[in-house]
């Protein structure tokens, strides 16, 4: 059972993170690939009609994780006790800046919210790598399973850390870049225009970094977290998970030439899903490693027993997934046009 | 601050009564947008497009604030109120899961294309984004108050390994709790949208402006506002009462302030509570009502405080009767107000009323101020426990977070909301300045 709904939950995040990503590096590139007022309107309209529903992706796991793995919840949120709340400050900027800035016509109210959608999303891009990093990393967890990180404690990634090291950072920045560059290939397929070819050629260079930074950021994890990528090789899904980031990474390369702008938006969605789940799979069963002693490790395997809860859930779980994926697929249908400035 | 949870109880206190001034209207309005696209789809009137459309833009802010405003809440079960989660996870985290997975996914699927589709979709596909809108929200509105009532009144739960499992998910899905207290929740907030659109009727009416669409937000403001603001007290509130009565004895006292028992118990209407001498002062009171409200006989006795140990005592006596008192009382004064519109709307002569007319204008704060209220006295009186009987309040928050991160963030939201309620007004302010009649802005 535990297998089963770390498996569900994982498809979840991953879920969000290839659809809110996408939203989160079009806001980081919103300042730099939309330089009019028209521009600007135009990436706004690429979003408009996905962004809140993309958010829904991290509630919802939040609610799954509440049922099936209520031990991490518990854990994990007051752990990541600052970092969460700034998430939830940057949220709330950047959904009020979408909504509002076109509601007047005015250059300076432009301004401020084109700034606050930008950097709010480049924080959240920023923040979740952190996160990620930190899951990869550890945390200082004991046998209480009570404490609350710093920001930062002596930036080194064993015993008393801190949210920020050199390696959650690296894995933070790594973020950034990916996420910026699934966003570009995300408006290359949705905009028209001047913003289509800034993002195309934007992609040139953001891609390349993306692989620098990976390579260095595999590097770090092996010194890190050893044993990550000895079961990356070992296991299966893992290499599922990286069949599907090659595939993804082959089908984005070979997009390049002549407009086939939605076949490479969706390598891009096939990269980071498979880098990923190769990920996940290779994690498990551990969710929050200890830093202090593998002794205190919170794993998947032991969660109070909550037999009928889970029975239940798995009774209306694939109901209700059917019904947000038939969304979905509802309004990417809804909204397959070309988007322009005028139609937000 | 001594008291460790002193900061948690605060920050969430804050954040959910500020939260709750946004869906209440959502919910509301969602239901009336339903009822203006019906409307015009059955008749093809221009003027319920025209109300629909103007009312969606005020919907579409919002709708904003209530999701950005909202996402916190579901954080803060983890982050501040870790204890009570790993405790009451087994059971809650269901329908918080379900809220997610049936009921946001709806709205946020379709909310767009209620507030920006009209142009791209046909009359009967937009009536359908409606209709998703309005059952999104009231679906989210049932699993959050499942949840609410299973910490007023646990149900379909059985405790395991000193954590609470679920046992008998229907039971705890469909409490009888949760059904009265949804039933009331929805009708108040049917109240507060149509507060808020006769209010802007009004506002147009004495003006002088778009007489047409002033005339039908009076007409529809005030003739739901009745149907609504009935519906709040009867069968749902007087049911709701009955409810704390037979379960939350104790509460009933202090909603009442009622410290002695006795049968023939009666309704306090005005007073100040002293619970340090156990008594109302300055005390009006009708005798025997509140017998017969609680249990339908003035033979029945009343329990007081006094016969309930200390302990069992909610935490804020005074807080929780203002509450109660400010909740019923603005209550009966909504029908008194909707009634007397609502009669002179169908006599014709409204619109020679102008007095009545200014009341219904400056009366829209007041449906929030009851809501707030009513929420209040629900959570005050379910104290000191956090799940009624089961678990205490003082046990349920992370123990992990000073007090000093928990003021941090407490000025956090403080700032950014205070922010986010001056550009909901200016935004609001705005589209009321525009007016229903204006060309679809850029």
């Amino acid at each position: 059972m535990a297998e089963l709904w770390y498996g569900l939950l994982g498809l979840m995040l991953i879920t969000y993170v290839v659809l809110d990503g996408f939203d989160f590096g079009a806001g980081a590139l919103h300042l730099f690939v939309a330089k009019s007022d028209a521009e600007r309107r135009t990436v706004l309209a690429a979003i408009g009609p996905f962004w809140d529903g993309n958010e829904v992706w991290l509630i919802a796991a939040g609610g799954v994780l509440f049922v099936a793995f209520p031990e991490l919840l518990t854990t994990a949120f007051p752990a990541f006790y600052l970092a969460l709340h700034l998430v939830l400050w940057c949220f709330a900027l950047r959904g009020v800046a979408i909504e509002v800035r076109n509601h007047v016509v005015d250059g300076m109210w432009h301004a401020v919210w084109d700034a606050v959608f930008a950097l709010a999303s480049l924080l959240l891009a920023l923040l979740f790598g952190v996160a990620f990093g930190n899951v990869v990393r550890g945390v200082p967890i004991d046998q209480t399973r009570e404490f609350t990180m710093p920001f930062f404690t002596n930036f080194g990634t064993t015993g008393r850390v801190g949210l920020l090291d050199y390696y959650s950072l690296s894995v933070g920045i790594l973020s950034v870049i990916l996420l910026s560059a699934h966003g570009a290939a995300f408006l290359a397929w949705r905009a028209g225009g001047a913003v289509r070819d800034r993002c195309l050629l934007l992609q040139r260079k953001l891609w390349p970094a993306v692989g620098c930074l990976f390579a260095v950021v595999t590097l770090e994890t092996y010194f890190v977290r050893p044993a990550l990528l000895g079961n990356l090789l070992s296991r299966p899904i893992s290499w599922l998970g990286m069949a599907l980031a090659v595939g993804g990474s082959a089908t984005l390369f070979s997009s390049r030439r002549g407009s086939r702008d939605g076949r490479a938006f969706l390598g891009s969605c096939g990269l980071i899903a498979g880098v990923l789940s190769a990920a996940g799979a290779a994690l498990f069963p551990v969710f929050l490693r200890s830093t202090l002693s593998p002794t205190f490790d919170l794993d998947a395997l032991h969660q109070p027993r909550n037999s009928i809860a889970m029975k239940f859930a798995l009774g209306w779980w694939p109901f209700a997934f059917m019904l947000a994926v038939s969304y979905f697929v509802n309004v990417f249908r809804a909204n397959r046009a070309r988007v322009s400035a005028d139609d937000y | 601050m001594d008291d460790p949870s002193f900061w948690h109880r605060l920050q969430f206190g804050f954040t959910i009564v500020y939260h709750y001034l946004f869906p209440q209207l959502t919910m509301g309005l969602a239901l009336i947008l339903v009822l203006w696209k019906w409307r015009a789809l059955r008749t093809g009137d221009e003027r319920y497009d025209l109300a629909a459309r103007f009312w969606s833009k005020i919907f579409g802010v919002n709708f904003v604030l209530g999701v950005v405003t909202g996402v916190p809440m579901e954080f803060q079960f983890g982050t501040n109120w870790a204890r009570f989660s790993r405790y009451a996870a087994g059971v809650i985290g269901q329908t918080l899961a379900m809220e997610g997975m049936f009921a946001f996914f709806l709205e946020s699927a379709f909310v767009a294309a209620l507030v920006f589709g009209e142009r791209k979709l046909s009359r009967r596909k937009h009536f359908g984004a409606a209709c998703a809108v309005w059952a999104g929200s009231w679906l989210s509105g049932y699993f959050i108050v499942t949840t609410n009532a299973f910490m007023q009144h646990p149900a379909g739960h059985t405790l395991l390994e000193g954590v609470l499992v679920l046992d008998r998910p229907l039971q705890f899905l469909f409490n009888p709790w949760a059904i009265v207290e949804y039933l009331h929740t929805m009708m108040a907030s049917v109240v507060t949208a149509s507060f808020v659109v006769s209010a802007v009727g009004a506002f147009y009416f004495l003006r002088g402006q778009h007489q047409q669409q002033a005339r039908l937000y009076l007409k529809w403001g005030t003739r739901i506002g009745l149907v609504a603001s009935l519906l709040v007290a009867f069968p749902t509130g007087d049911r709701q009462a009955k409810l704390v009565a037979e379960s939350q004895p104790v509460t009933l006292a202090a909603m009442e302030g009622r410290f002695e028992g006795g049968e023939n118990a009666e309704l306090t209407f005005i007073g100040q509570p002293n619970v340090r001498e156990r008594r109302i002062d300055n005390a009006i009171r009708a005798p025997m009502v509140l017998s017969i409200l609680a249990y339908g006989t003035p033979r029945r006795s009343v329990r007081g405080l006094k016969e309930f140990p200390l302990e069992s005592w909610p935490t804020n006596i005074e807080l929780l009767y203002y509450s109660f008192h400010v909740m019923a009382g603005l209550g009966t004064l909504f029908i008194l107000l909707m009634g007397v519109s609502t009669w002179l709307g169908i006599r014709g002569t409204l619109e020679g009323k102008r007095s009545v007319i200014w009341i219904l204008m400056l009366a829209f704060p007041f449906p929030y101020i009851a809501t707030t209220a009513g929420w209040m006295t629900a959570e005050l009186g379910r104290q000191p426990w956090l799940v009624y009987c089961l678990f205490r309040t003082a046990n349920g928050y992370s123990a992990s977070v000073s007090s000093g991160n928990t003021l941090f963030t407490l000025i956090g939201f403080t700032g950014l909301y205070f922010v986010l309620g001056l550009l909901f007004l200016f935004l609001v302010g705005r589209e009321l300045s525009h007016g229903p009649e204006q060309e679809a802005n850029g």
